[in-house]
C-alpha cells in the first residue's frame, strides 16, 4: 500500500424512504429531511439528506475495506454542500477512498474520502484515521 | 435573537446513562446502507474481538445529539434551530462502542464565533462508560444563520 492508492470506491443511492429510515434510526427528525414544504420555506431547493447520513454512508466503504468497524479510530468531515434528494427518484453519492498518509510503525493510515454528487463535492476535509489489519 | 457567546466554556453535568441496544445499532447500520455482519451478528463481532455487536463509526452522533439538546433547546442560548445547518463533525473513538454499553456524556461548549452574519457554535461531547473511562469524543459545529444571512 502506498500514499495515493485508491482503497475503495462505491456509488450510494439515496431516496426519501432512506432518509425517513435514517431519521428514525438516528432520532434526527428535522423536517427539512422529509418535508418538501418545510424545506422550501427555509430556503432550501427541497428535501436534503441529513449531513450525518452522508457522513455515515461514505465511511462504510472504508469499514468494508478494513473488515472491522472497530478499526476506525477518528473520522471527521466538513459539510460542504447539501445533498438534495428528489421525489420521485434518488440522489447518487459517488465515494472514493484514497490513502492519504501511512504510518507503518504505528500500523495506522489516514484515508481521504471524496464524496461527489452530480460533479460537486458534498464533503470537505473528509479524513478517516484507521488501524490497519496486521 | 443572537446566539449568547457567554455560553462558551460552559460544561454541563453528565447525562443519565444511555444504554446501547443491539437493535438500535442494527437499525442505524441499515439506514446508512452498512452491511458489515459485526453490526448485527454477535458472533461475527466476537470473532473480531468485540464484546458484542459493534456500533458504526458515526453512531456516537445519536448519543452526542441527545446531550447537545441541553444547549440547542435552551431558549436563553438563542439558537434558532430553523436557521441551523451542520458545518462539521468529528469522532475520535478511544474504543469501539458495543451493545450493552451504558454511556454517560458530558457536553462542553467550546467556541461561539460570528462572521458575516453566521454564528458558528462548536461543542464537544465526552462520552464515557459509567466508571468514567473515555469511549468517544464527538466535536460538532453548527452554523446559525442570522436574520439577514
Amino acid at each position: 500500500m502506498n500514499v495515493g492508492d485508491e482503497a475503495a470506491r462505491r456509488e450510494i443511492a439515496v431516496d426519501r424512504s432512506r432518509l425517513v429510515r435514517y431519521a428514525g434510526a438516528s432520532g434526527d427528525f428535522n423536517p427539512i429531511h422529509w418535508n418538501e414544504r418545510v424545506a422550501r420555506e427555509v430556503g432550501l431547493p427541497g428535501v436534503i439528506a441529513h449531513g450525518m447520513w452522508t457522513m455515515g454512508a461514505a465511511v462504510d466503504v472504508v469499514v468494508d475495506w478494513l473488515g472491522d468497524p472497530g478499526a476506525v479510530l477518528d473520522y471527521q468531515v466538513r459539510f460542504a454542500r447539501p445533498v438534495p434528494v428528489p421525489d420521485p427518484g434518488q440522489a447518487v453519492v459517488e465515494v472514493v477512498a484514497v490513502v492519504g498518509a501511512l504510518d507503518e510503525e504505528a500500523g495506522t493510515a489516514r484515508i481521504d474520502l471524496q464524496a461527489v454528487v452530480e460533479g460537486q463535492r458534498v464533503l470537505g476535509k473528509a479524513q478517516v484515521q484507521v488501524r490497519l489489519p496486521r | 435573537m443572537p446566539v449568547d457567546a457567554g455560553y462558551v466554556g460552559r460544561v454541563y453535568p453528565p447525562t443519565p446513562a444511555y444504554e446501547v441496544a443491539r437493535t438500535a445499532l442494527a437499525a442505524f447500520a441499515e439506514a446508512t446502507g452498512a452491511t458489515h455482519p459485526a453490526y448485527s451478528d454477535p458472533q461475527a463481532a466476537r470473532a473480531l474481538g468485540h464484546a458484542d455487536v459493534v456500533a458504526p463509526p458515526t453512531y456516537a452522533v445519536v448519543i452526542a445529539q441527545r446531550a447537545e439538546q441541553q444547549l440547542v433547546a435552551d431558549p436563553a442560548a438563542g439558537i434558532d434551530f430553523s436557521r441551523v445547518v451542520h458545518a462539521d463533525e468529528r469522532f475520535t473513538h478511544h474504543r469501539p462502542i458495543v451493545a450493552g454499553d451504558r454511556l454517560v456524556t458530558t457536553l462542553h461548549v467550546e467556541q461561539i464565533t460570528e462572521r458575516a452574519g453566521i454564528t458558528l457554535v462548536t461543542t464537544r461531547c465526552e462520552i464515557a462508560d459509567e466508571a468514567g473511562a473515555p469511549v468517544s469524543t464527538v466535536r460538532s459545529t453548527l452554523a446559525v444563520r442570522g436574520e439577514d444571512a
